[in-house]
């Protein structure tokens, strides 16, 4: 037996609840609570039977429905506690109804617009050339995320430590590497950060050159450039070299 | 369009990356007025108006900016790959809730919609149309969303107060309901200019 199903997507119950509102041409205002009620729960057996899934709130919506349908049936009486209940939920319902069929309009004639991209479009600004000639003009100053990064990265290049290694006879002191670098800048107009770990790549010399690298950072006698994203990190000394030996600690 | 000035804003709106302000172009042209910046702006849009070439000079987000025609993107779309998806009904019905609405909670968009709206906001939100901006001084604390300036810029909308009022959007109903719903998410320019034209201009 085959059955012909013409099922629409409902984006939930009160989406639901509008399209049987307006199948049967009817007023908000004017729902008859027992079609209507009979309809939804057709249309969840519907759901049921082509094994969709029902959101919880499809039931919650039901479970209303049924409520006022059975209010209805039964003879009203004066001055009835429950009936006086049912009318006001009825009341809320078409509220909700009203106000999300105000909004599910509002997105309708939002989304027939002449949308960027779509029917209307803009100069295109990422052009690489123009990118690439503002990258000559100056280096990108470096965050101190990207600097944590660059670490990060060189961490994992250092081959894994031997747990039992005996402690090395001589450590590093920061203010040894803050020399190092301070030199190494007096020779050479820029460095590397690559460059300055590049002879003795482990994590000790690692991070005491980090450290160093923070501190003279802090004391304003460097400065960290990067050339592109993602690229080497490189030094220039902050000040003309003729501040330089006289500052250290 | 004749003025120095004018040209020289023409320039700066040509080869900017994002609207233009008027606030914007007093800063940049300090050695002119305001008022003449203004009738400026006002007398490039009315060239562009009478030219009615490829493109327009339009107010979006507050700015002013170079935009293509509507009508031409059948032929634009056959070289640009285009990135702005269609919008799902529940992502322009929750769109709409936040823009009508704003600053509104999720539990509002939910009790409006009758169902859970997490991943459209979350994904409005990755589209950069909606941002939280802030928190609710209520239990719970919850986060308050509103529309984005790339709203405003993707739908072609000056400010918000440009967006078509709810009482609008209801007259516009006297036309059959059914109808209307039927023509919504083609893509076919025909439809979509038609419809366009109804409540802003």
């Amino acid at each position: 037996m085959d059955y012909n199903v013409k099922l629409e997507n409902f984006e939930g119950p009160l989406d639901l609840l509008l399209y049987l509102v307006r199948k049967n041409e009817i007023d908000i205002e004017q729902i008859p609570v027992i079609t209507i009620t009979t309809q939804y729960m057709e249309y969840l057996e519907i759901m049921k039977v082509l094994n969709l899934d029902i959101a919880g709130e499809f039931l919650v919506v039901a479970a209303t429905l049924l409520y006022l349908k059975s209010r209805a049936l039964l003879p009203a009486c004066e001055n009835d506690e429950d009936s006086e209940e049912a009318k006001n939920t009825l009341e809320d319902l078409k509220r909700q109804l009203l106000e999300y069929q105000q909004y599910k309009e509002a997105g309708m004639v939002i989304g027939a617009r002449a949308l960027l991209g779509r029917e209307i479009f803009v100069r295109l600004d990422s052009d690489p050339v123009m990118k690439a000639a503002q990258n000559v003009e100056g280096p990108l100053e470096v965050s101190l995320f990207e600097l944590v990064d660059a670490f990060r990265v060189l961490l994992q290049r250092i081959p894994a430590e031997s747990f039992h290694d005996v402690a090395p006879g001589d450590s590093l002191s920061i203010a040894d590497c803050i020399n190092e670098i301070l030199s190494l800048l007096q020779e050479q107009d820029t460095v590397q950060f690559d460059d300055l770990v590049r002879d003795e790549l482990t994590r000790e010399r690692v991070i005491v050159t980090f450290l160093a690298l923070l501190e003279l950072c802090r004391l304003k006698l460097i400065r960290i450039f990067q050339g592109s994203e993602f690229g080497q990190i490189w030094f220039v000394p902050a000040v003309a070299a003729d501040s330089d030996e006289g500052e250290l600690p | 369009m004749n003025s120095e000035l004018s040209s020289i804003i023409e320039s700066l709106i040509f080869s900017a990356e994002a609207p233009l302000s008027i606030d914007r172009l007093c800063e940049l042209l300090g050695e002119f007025e305001r008022d003449q910046i203004k009738s400026a702006v006002a007398e490039l849009v009315e060239y562009y108006q009478e030219r009615a070439g490829g493109f327009d000079l339009a107010e979006v987000a507050g700015g002013w900016q170079f935009r293509t025609r509507p009508a031409f993107h059948g032929f634009i779309t056959r070289h640009i790959k285009t990135r702005t998806a269609r919008f799902s009904q529940s992502a322009l019905e929750t769109l709409a809730i936040v823009a009508y609405r704003q600053p509104v909670t999720r539990a509002e968009v939910e009790h409006l919609r009758g169902v859970d709206c997490g991943g459209v906001l979350k994904s409005l939100l990755e589209k950069h149309l909606v941002r939280i901006l802030g928190k609710k001084d209520i239990p719970g604390r919850p986060l308050i969303y509103g529309t984005s300036k790339d709203f405003l810029e993707v739908f072609g909308l000056k400010d918000l107060k440009s967006l078509p009022t709810l009482k609008e959007i209801q007259a516009l109903d006297a036309v059959p309901q059914y109808e209307r719903q039927e023509e919504l998410q083609l893509e076919t320019g025909t439809v979509i200019e038609v419809e366009n034209q109804l409540p802003f201009e």
